[in-house]
């Protein structure tokens, strides 16, 4: 019985997560077709999909497996850049938008891994404090490895340096990554529906992963890990596998960002963009996707609807966001819950009754 | 559930009247005061109240100017330079009441440029016709490609990379291009013989500087200039200069250029003294604004050569009413950025004047008669004297060779 109802809650979850997303994505497509969208919604959609994959993907970490990364916009970073990079690259080799898009995510994703891997096999011996600092020391890295990069595509192919420009490109040749001046003129190939494509796909690897074997054993690290060791799991490889998955999805995030604006700059993925991600997984609720998805489309759009307050508008933001954190935390919220799941349970014994 | 539905449409309703309020408090012509209330009604709505207040005040056409802006945050001193630049043309347009009149509105950017498409997006459903683009060069190149997507005619009064204008044909710059800051920089050292070996320190985070930089070293080359230090820095490490005052120094560098903003090299002026080293020193139009800068003890800037296209202190007629305005309304000396904006929207002003063209006219329309116009300018500003744009939107003015002496810019020969 209880693993059943356990199972109920499991399928709960998935429904909810997915439900939003495809009701969402339903409402947005119907307001386009009737045009009652504003541009400045409609210019944010690609965006919130990026951070709503963020989010999800960095709540795998903080949440599920329980250790604080203050470097998740460098996995972004990571796949933004080699998304441009790929994506350039191939602008010949693949005429179609759409499947241009796939594959530089999917390269942009590998690379982010990649880095995850190499950031992940140090770091994770670390505990608590000391990790959330190397995470954080690695962000800035990336960003001022991306700085002092450059990479320039030619007829003969990429050519790549460090700290100055050291080759010269063949005529009609052009520069992707310049430096400190990052990247302009990308071709906009993000649309809202590869963002929302990207956020199902996301979701449907994270949920099946934390529901499945190998999530329960990630968050029994979490919970205990002694007491996971004593059972056989393997921490280390537990911490990683869910670490390099986030790093994996923060990457195609970055990929899908990147091409949804003309110009990037790797100080765009710094430390305030890891902690606003970091805001957006604490204010929906540690371990929980969908409260994920929800905080991350909310707070991307409340500055914009804010504009109306002129100066005052990131202040007011900030005490919004003071207010929720409070809300969430206190008394209210906990009264409210228990009142849900009263409520919920009196009808069940009504049902059991009848 | 319905609680807190009908909260969440009640704080709604309560934003829309605030914005009401707050964009008629900004609003300074009075033939548009009608306009904002109907801010939050439909396009249609408020198209029909624009065509009737034209048609009540006769040949009067009120045209939406919009831009972006960083007005909080690190670089909000050049956006509120803009803003409040533009504001006073804008202000003594509708003041004179000629035919053409403007409605301004910025919106804040942050710098960002994720967040100048939305401020840009914001302003499209405000309405705009007419752009004003984005300050800062990251924010302008995101909008621009929007601009040209869109249809709306952009001219940005400071950004200042090529990428803004590269394969846009509407979208124009009031500013001199890096490119040319840099060419026209070493152009100036060699022509006017100021120094044979020339240190650079720059930064290469910043777009500007770094833009500016790479074409000085092409064109140094070009013109036999010897360059025998360049150290770069960043935003983190913009408060000693040591490292590269030594370098500098010790490679028997007699002149050093710096591409730089004006607080950085205040620094690097207060350090070099502190060090005894007296080389010439070459800035280019972010220097300006060293004076004004508080704290600043102005006689470490004598000697300091610049490259501008706006001198504060120049005793022309239009420049001396510009400044007096400027510090009457805002408490400070304009600096060039304030002066470009002032420039754009009188610019905007011959323009629309030249072509006909009337604030009945979609964004779209009035884009296609500003492209054909704007090359046809010949327009005398705060920022120089016939100045001119191509048809790829650069501009081209002269910049003014400036030297600082007894605390004040005095043109150079």
């Amino acid at each position: 019985m209880k693993q059943f109802k356990n199972l109920l809650t499991v399928r709960r979850d998935n429904t909810i997560s997915y439900g939003i997303v495809i009701l969402a994505f339903l409402v947005i497509q119907g307001m386009i077709a009737s045009g009652n969208i504003s541009s400045s919604l409609k210019g944010q959609l690609v965006p919130i999909c990026a951070y709503i994959v963020m989010a999800v993907s960095l709540n795998l970490t903080v949440g599920i497996l329980g250790e604080l990364s203050l470097g998740h916009a460098g996995f972004m970073s990571v796949g933004a850049f080699t998304g441009i990079v790929v994506s350039t690259s191939l602008a010949a080799a693949i005429p179609s938008a759409p499947l241009r898009l796939a594959v530089s995510m999917v390269i942009g994703g590998l690379f982010a891994g990649l880095a995850g891997v190499i950031v992940g096999i140090p770091v994770l011996r670390l505990k608590g404090d000391y990790l959330a600092i190397v995470t954080l020391a690695f962000g800035e890295i990336i960003k001022n490895i991306i700085n002092v990069l450059y990479i320039g595509l030619d007829e003969n192919g990429l050519h790549f340096s460090i700290l100055q420009q050291s080759f010269t490109l063949a005529e009609g040749g052009r520069m992707i990554i310049n430096g400190p001046m990052g990247v302009s003129g990308v071709e906009k190939i993000s649309s809202f529906t590869s963002g929302f494509v990207l956020i199902l796909v996301t979701l449907f690897i994270i949920l099946n992963l934390v529901h499945s074997r190998t999530g329960r054993a990630v968050m029994s690290v979490r919970d205990n890990k002694i007491a996971a060791e004593s059972i056989g799991i393997s921490v280390t490889r537990c911490k990683l596998l869910a670490f390099v998955i986030s790093a994996v999805f923060a990457g195609m995030a970055g990929t899908l960002y990147a091409m949804n604006f003309s110009t990037v700059t790797a100080s765009k993925f710094d430390f305030n963009t890891s902690i606003l991600i970091l805001v957006f997984v604490v204010l929906g609720g540690l371990g929980n996707i969908w409260g994920s998805i929800i905080a991350a489309a909310l707070l991307t759009v409340l500055p914009e609807l804010l504009r109306s307050m002129n100066d005052y508008r990131m202040l007011i933001y900030a005490i919004l966001l003071i207010v929720m954190m409070i809300f969430n935390n206190s008394g209210a919220r906990k009264r409210l819950l228990e009142w849900r799941s009263a409520r919920c349970a009196a009808r069940n014994e009504k049902k059991e009754g009848a | 559930m319905k609680k807190p539905l009908s909260l969440l449409l009640t704080a709604a309703m309560c934003a829309s009247l605030l914005a009401g309020c707050s964009s008629a408090s900004t609003d300074t012509s009075a033939s548009t005061a009608a306009a904002p209330a109907t801010e939050s009604a439909s396009e249609a709505g408020s198209a029909e109240a624009q065509a009737a207040t034209t048609e009540s005040t006769g040949s009067v056409s009120v045209f939406k100017l919009g831009g972006t802006a960083p007005l909080t945050g690190a670089a909000a001193i050049y956006g509120n330079a803009v803003k409040n630049g533009a504001q006073i043309a804008v202000d003594e347009i509708n003041a004179a009441g000629g035919p053409v009149q403007f409605e301004l509105k910025y919106e804040d950017d942050e710098n960002d440029p994720e967040k100048a498409v939305s401020a840009y997006n914001a302003l499209k459903d405000w309405g705009m016709q007419l752009s004003l683009a984005s300050v800062t060069t990251k924010p302008c190149e995101a909008t621009s490609t929007e601009h040209n997507t869109d249809r709306i005619f952009g001219l940005t009064p400071s950004a200042s990379s090529t990428a803004v204008t590269e394969g846009k044909d509407n979208v124009f710059q009031m500013c001199f291009a890096d490119p040319n800051q840099g060419i026209a920089s070493a152009d100036y050292i060699a022509d006017q013989k100021l120094g044979t070996k020339i240190a650079v320190i720059y930064r290469n985070d910043d777009v500007y500087s770094s833009g500016i930089f790479e074409k000085f070293k092409a064109e140094a080359a070009v013109k036999g200039l010897e360059i025998v230090s360049e150290q770069p820095f960043t935003d983190a490490s913009s408060s000693d200069f040591s490292v590269q005052l030594t370098d500098a120094k010790n490679a028997g560098a007699d002149l050093l250029f710096l591409p730089i903003y004006y607080q950085p090299a205040s620094l690097i002026l207060q350090q070099a003294k502190a060090m005894d080293y007296a080389p010439k020193f070459f800035g280019v139009d972010g220097m300006d604004g060293i004076l004004t800068l508080e704290g600043f003890d102005t006689s470490l800037a004598e000697g300091v050569m610049l490259l501008t296209p706006f001198n504060a202190d120049a005793t022309d007629e239009k420049t001396q009413s510009f400044v007096t305005k400027y510090k009457e309304l805002y408490g400070d000396v304009p600096n060039q950025f304030a002066a470009d904006a002032y420039d754009c929207v009188y610019a905007y002003k011959e323009a629309l004047e030249k072509s006909g063209a009337t604030a009945d006219m979609t964004a779209e329309e009035l884009c296609d008669k500003m492209i054909e116009t704007f090359p046809t300018l010949t327009f005398d500003g705060l920022t120089g004297t016939g100045i001119t744009w191509d048809s790829t939107g650069a501009v081209s003015k002269s910049p003014k060779g400036m030297v600082i002496e007894n605390g004040a810019y005095v043109g150079m020969e």
